[in-house]
């Protein structure tokens, strides 16, 4: 790693001040992501600001029921926290699909949602890529690209973003709360992540001097039907090829009162479509209603020659994590 | 809050002083911003039962524990662990008496190179831990950020299963 300054913050504000104050400077949480990189020669940065030691540890229950996740809440203690195992198993199932025991129990939840995408162009700082030095070209496009999207990559960028969490995340419209200079605001789910366009260098709508300071999730759970499928090339400890948050609400008679669906291993952020699942409610629990829903998810898909397998996968694991989460009763 | 103190030595930035309490003994160290857990114990102290893999979090072979709990070293900085409790594979064995689970590594044969073995002994008693392993399964499931080149997994497996009722009674970190 090439030398960098270190400072520890203990409030906000002073994490906010040191790094208006340093430009050169990144926040370090966990450090799995960062640090990884960083030896890499991937990012560089003059200085890190330990934020470990602010007070966003914490998981409570809002006024109208939801749940607030302080940003440093480690990933293993919020899959196992009483409340999401009991309300929320979609995300901690989500959670618990990735990475290791070791690396969920230093990772947080704010460092999750910014982790960078694993193109193997992209960790190879030797290479061209647009998203680590704009304007350098995408060798993935033409290139080995098993890993890389199908969905709203553009001309000048095929990278995915790797989380598992983040799908559930998705699937559950959580809320990020961001602190800067300029105050506090929410950012929705869907909002948070970006598509490439033409600045893949931007994974997200964060400001570089904004931190994360909580993710919140809307009561609604859907503890009783939900699956989180990940198909990958080893059963543990593997990024996703393609994910599947599946969650539904159902009426006494069996119909889909309400539906939700994210992708991820797909595109450069969890994907949803309203359409999909607008053809969902309503409808009864059959391979032909679960396919419909697949089919408009996936409309547009484009494959880049090795990743062209991932379209089918992807529409079959839709299928399936619908019927997962179909025939599932309540939580263990 | 410990900004940077006035710059050391040949323009480099300044190292910081941390304490430890390592193996269940104090210490007082100054280390780099750079250095990794992994670097400080093997390069600094000596502590070379923590192995270097992969150093990128992808093997397990460095695996120690911080507060009792299991975490990669070598994707971890020296001076973010200020005020921590870390124990090493050098740090399992009490009084002369072989941790339960070093002793079901060696009755099980749970090794070949001997490589990953700190690190699954470190890891095996962070899940012994968690208390979240209750089936061959899940031990295996939970065990899955630690790889072992020789593919002595059947063994570590069945050591593990044997010693988890110990740990469980012992209660040893
Ligand atoms: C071998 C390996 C396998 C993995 N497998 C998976 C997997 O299967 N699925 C999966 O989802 N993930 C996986 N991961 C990724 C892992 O989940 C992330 O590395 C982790 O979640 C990042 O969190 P962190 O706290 O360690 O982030 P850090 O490395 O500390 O930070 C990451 C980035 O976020 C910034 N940052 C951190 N916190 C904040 C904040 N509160 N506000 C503003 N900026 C902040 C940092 O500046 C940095 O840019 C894997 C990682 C490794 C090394
Ligand atoms: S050396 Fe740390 S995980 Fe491989
Ligand atoms: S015993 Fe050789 S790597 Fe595990």
């Amino acid at each position: 790693m090439t030398p960098f300054a270190y400072a520890r913050a203990r409030q906000v504000d002073e994490a906010l001040a040191l790094r208006a104050g340093h430009p050169e400077a990144r926040f370090i949480a966990g450090g799995t992501n960062l640090l990884d990189l960083m030896k890499e020669n991937v990012a560089r940065p003059g200085m890190l600001i330990d934020i470990t030691g602010l007070p966003l540890h914490d998981v409570e229950t809002t006024a109208d029921g939801g749940l607030r996740i302080g940003a440093l809440v480690s990933n293993a203690d919020l899959a196992y926290h009483p409340e999401v195992e009991r309300r929320y198993p979609l995300l901690a199932q989500a959670i618990l699909a990735g990475a290791s025991p070791q690396l969920r129990n230093m990772a947080s939840t704010g460092g999750n949602l910014l982790q960078r995408t694993r193109c193997y162009y992209f960790y190879d700082a030797g290479v061209p890529c647009n998203k680590r030095e704009p304007g350098s070209g995408c060798p993935a496009r033409d290139g080995l690209n098993r890993i890389h999207a199908i969905l709203g990559a553009s001309d000048q960028c095929i990278a995915v973003h790797p989380s598992d969490m983040c799908v559930a995340l998705a699937a559950l419209e959580a809320t990020v709360e961001v602190a800067g200079p300029a105050g506090r605001r929410v950012i929705d789910f869907a909002d948070f992540h970006r598509l490439p366009g033409d600045q893949p260098q931007r994974d997200n709508t964060l400001e570089d001097d904004e931190l994360i300071v909580a993710i919140t999730l809307p009561a609604r759970g859907f503890a009783r039907h939900h699956a989180y499928l990940k198909v990958r090339d080893r059963a543990s400890y593997a990024f996703a090829l393609v994910s599947v948050a599946a969650a539904l609400e159902r009426e006494a008679d069996g119909r889909i009162a309400e539906a939700r669906l994210a992708l991820g291993g797909v595109a450069h952020k969890p994907w949803r479509d309203p359409r999909a699942e607008d053809l969902l409610r309503g409808q009864p629990c059959n391979a032909e209603s679960f396919g419909r829903a697949a089919d408009a998810l996936l409309q547009g898909a484009q494959g880049f020659a090795h990743n062209d397998f991932k379209i089918e996968l992807a529409r079959r694991a839709i299928v399936r994590a619908l019927e997962q989460a179909a025939s599932q009763e309540g939580t263990p | 809050m410990s900004a940077t103190s006035p710059t050391a030595g040949a323009g480099l930035p300044a190292a910081h002083s941390i304490s430890l309490t390592l193996n269940g003994q104090p210490r007082r160290l100054e280390v780099q911003p750079w250095t990794t857990l992994l670097d400080l114990l093997r390069e600094q102290l000596q502590l070379t039962g923590s192995k270097k893999g992969c150093d990128h979090g992808q093997c397990g072979a460095c695996t120690v524990l911080v507060n009792g709990k299991r975490i990669n070293a070598c994707l971890s900085l020296a001076v973010m662990q200020d005020g921590a409790e870390i124990t090493t594979v050098e740090g399992l064995a009490e009084d002369g008496r072989l941790h339960p689970l070093q002793q079901a590594f060696i009755e099980r044969d749970a090794f070949q190179c001997g490589y990953c073995t700190s690190g699954q002994l470190c890891s095996a008693v962070g899940l012994a831990n968690e208390g979240r392993a209750h089936s061959r399964d899940e031990i295996r499931e939970l065990m899955s950020g630690n790889l072992c080149r020789c593919g002595a997994y059947t063994n570590i497996l069945a050591a593990i299963e044997d010693a988890l009722p110990a740990c469980r009674e012992g209660g040893r970190s």
